[in-house]
């Protein structure tokens, strides 16, 4: 499982970063991208499913490969 | 304050000023979002109310149609608007200054805070521990974010209370009366200039020298834009956070099931906070439509205001499973208590600290209380309770 923050949608509201902090990291703005490629660790998919659940932008996708 | 006409009709005449509004606004919300989605009233020279999630989603997102020009539903519009960049700016000027704040304002520089803001709590209740009871909106919540944000710019902390007086005039009285209005800002302006010029000539370690020290495509901020901005960050950091505390502490109050599970479980505090913002959202913004538009299905007409009630989205059940019920251990929450899209509040991090910080210090010293009295709501644009009596038990 891989996932991404779609730069053009993210504002910042830490969401992710808050319930997740493994998985994601922070610009000098407070943008957030995927750490890494984005693959999620085992262990963390439940993680990566509360932070696009509590994204109020819709910014985390799932990327499938 | 002269009276106002009633409302008899929430679809065609809301008003948010009517006392009904008030006291407990979800039921009307409720039922608008069932009938009517989007309101309209001809009050305020012509103005909107959305109240699903979606709707309230597309506003704050498009802002080809609905401009910040104006972030106050008013009875009247000054021309030209105040600005207040960033919060009444548009693209592509929102963007420079959003910049200039944000590093200012991430999680990790506002950690920095932590300790003052926890000191200024138990100051605060080491004042009314003793006596058994407290008004917990005057004597607690009323005075932590004004605090933290004035030591924060640099100015006195000891002219919290003129800073409340001018936030009163002009979100709550600038409303109905525009001469309060310029006057508490004019007054603000005054105020702001003696600390830039003292600055100016001898920098400080405070947000404002950094603000003044700050370049948008290589040229200082010039005087007006400055002064806005600080009137901003002053006016939108105090009753907002004084209202999210102070509605955190009324729910734990009278919901004794919750507050003991708190005490139990502070471990929930995060997910508790997030829902207490979700529920009991402070803020509604504003936009004007500047372009005829269709929102939701509905035809929106260039010239009406906005009432943009990000509250309200917040209660909407098609998001939000048992909207209406408040469920500390909410693990799934996207809520819009920030609001959505450019205009998120530069401040998120500053007030998830300080209404945290707020409740734990709160639960350490006065574990166990219940509402002693009538509760008191402010009116317009922040909604919290302003008088809060509680009475401490053991």
């Amino acid at each position: 499982m891989r996932i991404r923050v779609d730069p053009e949608k993210c504002q910042g509201h830490n969401r992710c970063k808050a319930v997740a902090p493994e998985l994601f990291v922070l610009d000098r703005f407070g943008n957030a991208s995927a750490v890494g490629d984005g693959r999620v660790p085992p262990g963390f998919a439940e993680k990566a499913r509360l932070a696009i659940a509590n994204c109020p932008e819709l910014a985390i996708e799932i990327i499938e490969d | 304050m002269t009276p106002r006409k009633p409302v008899t009709d929430w679809t065609t005449d809301w008003d948010h000023l009517d006392p009904r509004w008030r006291e407990d606004p979800y039921p009307i919300w409720d039922e608008l979002r069932r009938s009517c989605p989007i309101a309209h009233t001809e009050r305020y020279q012509g103005a909107y109310l959305p109240t699903r999630y979606e709707d309230v989603r597309a506003i704050a997102h498009d802002t080809t149609h609905f401009s910040s020009r104006r972030v106050i539903v008013r009875e009247v519009r000054p021309e030209p608007p105040i600005p207040s960049p960033p919060i009444t700016s548009d693209p592509p000027h929102h963007k420079p200054y959003k910049q200039l704040l944000l590093p200012l304002f991430t999680a990790e520089a506002m950690t920095g805070l932590e300790p003052k803001a926890r000191a200024i709590c138990n100051e605060l209740i080491d004042k009314f521990i003793a006596d058994g009871h407290c008004d917990a909106a005057q004597q607690y919540t009323r005075h932590i974010p004004v605090r933290v944000i004035a030591h924060m710019l640099g100015v006195p902390e000891t002219d919290s209370d003129q800073f409340i007086k001018w936030i009163h005039e002009i979100l709550e009285l600038g409303i109905t009366d525009e001469m309060v209005l310029m006057q508490a800002t004019r007054e603000m302006a005054e105020y702001f200039a003696g600390h830039i010029a003292e600055r100016r000539n001898r920098p400080k370690d405070d947000l404002m020298s950094q603000l003044l020290a700050a370049r948008i495509d290589g040229k200082p901020l010039d005087d007006r834009h400055l002064n806005g901005m600080l009137r901003l960050l002053l006016i939108a950091g105090i009753d907002t956070t004084w209202s999210g505390i102070g509605a955190a502490l009324w729910h734990l109050a009278r919901t004794p099931t919750d507050r003991d599970r708190l005490n139990a479980e502070p471990a929930l505090m995060p997910t508790a906070i997030e829902e207490f913002l979700r529920a009991f959202s402070p803020v509604t913004m504003a936009r004007e439509v500047v372009k005829d538009t269709e929102i939701g299905g509905c035809p929106i007409k260039a010239g009406n205001m906005v009432l943009l009630s990000f509250p309200a989205a917040n209660r909407d059940p098609a998001v939000f499973p048992d909207a209406d019920k408040v469920i500390i251990d909410r693990t799934e929450n996207r809520h819009s208590a920030f609001g959505l899209g450019i205009h998120r509040c530069v401040g998120s991090n500053l007030a998830r600290l300080e209404m945290t910080v707020a409740v734990e210090e709160w639960l350490k010293r006065v574990p166990r209380f219940t509402l002693a009295g009538e509760v008191a709501w402010s009116e317009g644009t922040v909604r919290g309770p302003r008088q809060l009596p509680i009475k401490f038990s053991s």
